[in-house]
């Protein structure tokens, strides 16, 4: 059987690509499109390493079709830093050290990056709820929960009300 | 191997004859969060995917001049907790349908979803019993439309026919005093499976308690209506005696199972204690309506 035509929009761009129907998303991503900053963890829907927005929903990969992305807009990680200049939370996270092995740390990314378009002032506990769905297995939560408030109030001080698309 | 065929159709009529041609072959992908994680562990291997969110009624959520609400069935958590009136009306239903999962999860996973997946512990079906909602549901002979409580079946089966897709639910016009709330025990503070739900609706006039409905969940190969727990609740003014013969009512109906997340024992107990903690707070938003 032929393979299915795809056309959508990946961080911001027209992106065309083939896939097979039980395809996931992630598949289609670090295959075809050689995004490979999203990760594969559980492929279960567990541990959010593979985070992507879908019309600017938070969802993961793992549990997407591919062929659903058909006149979508997907964001992933690679849509975050502008060039050489990193998002306020991938400076962040470097300067706290909010990773160790980095497998779950673009999943965290987008994560934040969804919250705090949605919620600009999280308290620490909606910041932990929001990513509960997002698993570290090294740094114990600390590193990554402070670094996403302290970017948030930086962003907030500095009034960057758009972060990268 | 069978090719897979996926199919996204913008009708519900050309949904359910896909569907119903399939056979038992063919799987309905909503939000998918239990779909794809089957078939990746290779417990499903449907031949047909039939997408329903091109669908426009399933993915609306409507309020009619009554007071009533239709939620299409693929209507996702994190789209019904921005709808700017839902959450007034059920916030018991509105909470349990947001317990489903992580963040990502919610983005995608849809109520139907949770009922048509069968699961005894599913978080927001024990809610929409005690809302009284009922779905409708449409297949090669029509539609028809059927009270929550007797979707499932039993595990992983439902009491629908051939062929039939689960398009909204409707959850009733709400009379002034009213409000409902689900809670659920699990033994961390997020992302987990229930090992005892509760969802309660509640009507009060002048601290009476006029109307109630409790839904069980977890505890018994279905989600439960537990007529026994309301009707101790019906005509009183929520007092000791009333709570304590509602959570007897409750301890009384369970069936469970032992796992590793309750006991048998642990399970019944608990659904007594979570009965008047559930009342508690659906009381509590009653009171402000």
């Amino acid at each position: 059987m032929a393979k299915l035509h795809v056309s959508t929009t990946i961080n911001g761009e027209p992106a065309e690509f083939l896939c097979e129907p039980n395809d996931t998303m992630l598949d289609a991503l670090r295959g075809q499109l050689g995004l490979t900053g999203s990760k594969e963890g559980c492929a279960s829907g567990d541990c959010g390493a593979c985070s992507i927005t879908l019309d600017d929903r938070l969802v993961c990969s793992c549990l997407m079709l591919a062929v659903e992305a058909e006149g979508h807009e997907l964001g992933t990680i690679e849509g975050m830093a502008h060039g050489d200049k990193l998002h306020p939370l991938q400076q962040k996270f470097l300067e706290l050290a909010a990773l160790q092995c980095g497998i779950c740390t673009s999943g965290m990314l987008v994560a934040s990056d969804a919250l705090l378009r949605k919620n600009p002032r999280p308290s620490e506990e909606e910041v932990r709820f929001w990513l509960a769905g997002n698993l570290c297995r090294c740094t114990g939560y600390d590193k990554i929960v402070r670094a996403v408030l302290e970017t948030a109030a930086e962003m907030r001080e500095q009034g960057i009300k758009e972060s990268v698309q | 191997m069978t090719e897979l065929r996926y199919l996204a159709p913008d009708t519900l009529d050309e949904a359910i004859g896909a569907f119903a041609a399939a056979g038992s072959a063919a799987r309905i992908l909503a939000g998918g969060t239990d779909l794809l994680v089957q078939m990746r562990a290779g417990s499903v291997k449907p031949g047909v995917i039939v997408d329903i969110k091109k669908i426009a009624e399933m993915t609306a959520i409507e309020q009619t001049a009554d007071g009533s609400f239709r939620i299409g069935a693929a209507v996702s958590g994190a789209v019904l907790s921005e709808h700017p009136r839902f959450g007034k009306v059920w916030p018991g239903v509105l909470e349990a349908v947001n317990l489903i999962g992580s963040t990502q999860v919610q983005g995608r996973a849809s109520a139907g979803g949770n009922l048509c997946n069968g699961s005894p512990a599913g978080d927001s079906v024990p809610a929409m019993v005690a809302a009284g909602a009922t779905v409708t549901l449409q297949g090669p002979n029509g539609r028809r439309e059927l009270p929550v409580e007797q979707v499932p079946a039993g595990p992983g089966r439902l009491n629908l026919l051939p062929g039939e897709i689960l398009v909204s639910f409707t959850l009733p016009p709400r009379p002034k005093g009213s409000s409902d709330a689900y809670l659920r025990m699990i033994p961390r503070t997020e992302m987990d499976i229930a090992v005892v739900g509760v969802g309660v609706s509640l009507t009060l006039m002048d601290g009476l308690c006029t109307a109630a409905r409790v839904g069980l969940g977890a505890v018994a190969p279905t989600v439960l209506l537990v007529e026994a727990a309301a009707k101790a609740l019906i005509g009183s003014k929520l007092d000791d005696a009333a709570l304590n013969a509602a959570a007897s009512a409750c301890s009384a109906a369970c069936l469970p199972i032992d796992d590793k997340r309750g006991t048998i024992a642990y399970r019944t107990k608990v659904a007594g204690v979570l009965l008047k903690r559930t009342v508690a707070i659906a009381a509590s938003r009653a009171e402000r309506n």
